[in-house]
């Protein structure tokens, strides 16, 4: 039923014994602890685990913001960052979607979406325009492009902000809790959108949720880490078929895959739970 | 050429219309009239607290009847009014020194201002003399200013230019530290350089705080120019008043400050519109949020 992907998928992620510990020399706070994961290109692979425990730290990573100790991140069999190149560079192939959003509120909606290849020289004005209202009306979006993002509501912000991302091609998407501030009519909306875009827009997904169900109708498998320093706990395949709808929140497989993941995250929140009473 | 002209004018009537709507608005609601009435107690208090009553404080004041007749006479009996020419000299010579130091005070204060906030090195350098140079008043530098510049216009520029020069240079740092992290990232994230970076998110992040700074640059312009003025003017708002005081003609002095008080307001008001102008995506400025 999917959408055929004419192009080769890209944006396979190997992450390979990441370490991450910040202030080494002071206080060393391990954050992300001899972690290994591979992602499929195309796969919406979705992570969560405890607050504090380090995800945000990989996604950082994955990103370029900052460093990494020690192994290796891999976007289809480029380096990003390893031995000898502790920090890869931030770059349009992984656009990053922030928690709390990061639409320039002192551009229109349109000069947001072209910023990406405008910026880059990639296209004329004309062009990404052109591209850009194409990607706005599949996204539902055709009639805001001139409101400023302080006009919308932050539903719409995200979208707006997805699409920014998919103007530049990018082979992956970085979601660092997209959704969190959202009520959960408009998240359930959300969802369907993001998979209808998808569903155009083959790109790997790397997505950060503390929302178990969001996880399982969103991803082809639900990374569990353990509590910080974070490593996969439990790796769950979630094998509904897509495209998926809201239907399938009823159904039975998924309540199966909800309580299979909800024992693993549960176990790491009492751990870190836990370790917040002792450093407390 | 029909079209475009026709839709010039059809913007042009909706654009009067949208003042006109909003003039009506305002008129309807109690703030203009609230402001009135404050305006008439206070010119009421002033009247009674002068001439009617003579209180203590009050009795060697000029009155509000002296001051306004004397303002708006084609011949008044101490020299200054809205009728004579030397009104607007001084008025003139004012704004121009004003506007010049604020223009100079703007032009090095933002981009020092963003070089503090974009580059932590340079600003470990520069900052903390600049830290210690900002609390001294404006008022301690005139001395040395007279002795530097040896003319007293140079001088009155120079301490009128000083205190608008930290503000602006201040609120522009701030401005630019105040910038989201994740602004930055995602400016990164879609490919843009650093130059890029600066010019499509810094300045316009940093503008809501340098509006500010400069708005606060015009207020201290005005404050030090006067005080310059007194000290060492031989022209201006300034040194209408402090003449005022040694030649006793009091109510000069009042028309002087009420002048000062307008051509202030005006100067504010025109920067706090040119802000809104550049920056239409404010929160503020589209009417959401307060
Ligand atoms: N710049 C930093 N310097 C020092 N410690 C940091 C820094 N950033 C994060 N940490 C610590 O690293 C740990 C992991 O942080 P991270 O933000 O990656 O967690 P997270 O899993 O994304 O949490 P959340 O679910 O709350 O978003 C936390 O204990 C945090 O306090
Ligand atoms: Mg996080």
């Amino acid at each position: 039923m999917n959408t055929p992907c004419l192009s080769r998928p890209r944006g396979a992620i190997r992450i390979q014994d990441v370490v991450k510990v910040y202030d080494p020399h002071g206080a060393a706070v391990t954050a992300v602890d001899h972690c290994t994961l591979d992602i499929a290109p195309g796969e919406i692979c979705m992570i969560v685990g405890p607050s504090g425990c380090g995800k945000t730290s990989l996604l950082n990573a994955i990103a370029g913001f900052h460093d990494i100790t020690s192994g290796a991140i891999y976007l289809d069999d480029r380096l990003l960052c390893g031995p000898g190149r502790p920090q890869s560079e931030p770059g349009a192939d992984r656009v990053v979607v922030f928690q709390n959003g990061a639409l320039f509120p002192w551009k229109t909606v349109l000069d947001n979406i072209t910023f990406g290849p405008l910026v880059q020289g990639r296209s004329t004005l004309r062009e990404a325009r052109e591209k850009a209202r194409a990607l706005m009306a599949d996204a539902g979006l055709a009639d805001v492009e001139s409101s400023y993002p302080a006009q919308l509501s932050s539903g719409v912000r995200r979208r707006v902000e997805i699409v920014r991302a998919l103007m530049n091609d990018p082979s992956v998407l970085l979601l660092d809790e997209p959704y969190r501030a959202l009520d959960s009519l408009t998240k359930s909306m959300m969802h369907e959108s993001l998979l209808q875009t998808y569903y155009r827009n083959k790109v790997t997904i790397f997505f950060i949720t503390h929302d178990l169900e969001e996880a399982i109708f969103l991803g082809d498998k639900v990374v569990v880490m353990t509590s910080r320093p974070c490593r996969p706990k439990k790796i769950v395949t979630v094998d509904i078929p897509h495209p998926r709808d809201h239907n399938v929140l009823t159904s039975r497989r998924f309540r199966e895959l909800m309580d299979e993941t909800m024992s693993a995250v549960h176990e790491e929140a009492q751990a870190a739970f836990a370790a917040g009473e002792r450093e407390g | 050429m029909e079209m475009v002209a026709s839709g010039a004018i059809g913007r042009e009537d909706s654009r009067l219309a949208m003042i006109r709507r909003r003039l009506a608005l305002s008129l309807r609601s109690p703030a203009p009239y609230l402001a009135l009435l404050g305006f008439a107690l206070f010119l009421g208090f002033w009247h009674l607290a002068v001439e009617v009553w003579q209180l203590p404080r009050f009795r060697a004041m000029p009155s509000l009847g002296a001051v306004v007749g004397d303002w708006i006479s084609r011949d008044p009996i101490y020299g200054l009014s809205l009728f004579t020419p030397e009104y607007y000299a001084h008025i003139w010579a004012s704004l121009r020194r004003v506007l010049l130091a604020f223009a100079l005070a703007t032009a090095l204060g933002v981009p020092l201002g963003m070089a503090f906030g974009w580059s932590p090195a340079f600003r470990r350098y520069v900052f903390p003399l600049f830290e210690i140079l900002r609390p001294i008043p404006a008022l301690a530098w005139v001395p040395l200013a007279i002795v530097m510049f040896h003319g007293t216009e140079s001088s009155v520029r120079f301490i009128t230019f000083l205190p608008a020069f930290f503000a602006t240079a201040l609120n522009t740092m701030l401005g630019v530290s105040s910038i989201d992290e994740s602004y930055l990232r995602a400016a990164r994230c879609l490919g843009a350089s650093r130059w890029q970076t600066f010019r499509h998110v810094v300045v316009p992040g940093a503008m809501p705080f340098i509006f500010t700074g400069l708005q606060i640059s015009i207020g201290v312009a005005w404050f030090s120019l006067v005080a310059g003025e007194m000290l060492a003017g031989e022209f201006g708002l300034g040194y209408v008043i402090y003449t005022g005081y040694t030649l006793v003609t009091y109510p000069t002095i009042v028309i002087g400050m009420v002048t000062l008080g307008l051509v202030g307001y005006v100067s504010s008001a025109i920067i706090r519109l040119v802000g809104r102008r550049l920056m239409q995506w404010h929160a503020r400025n589209l009417g959401i949020e307060g």
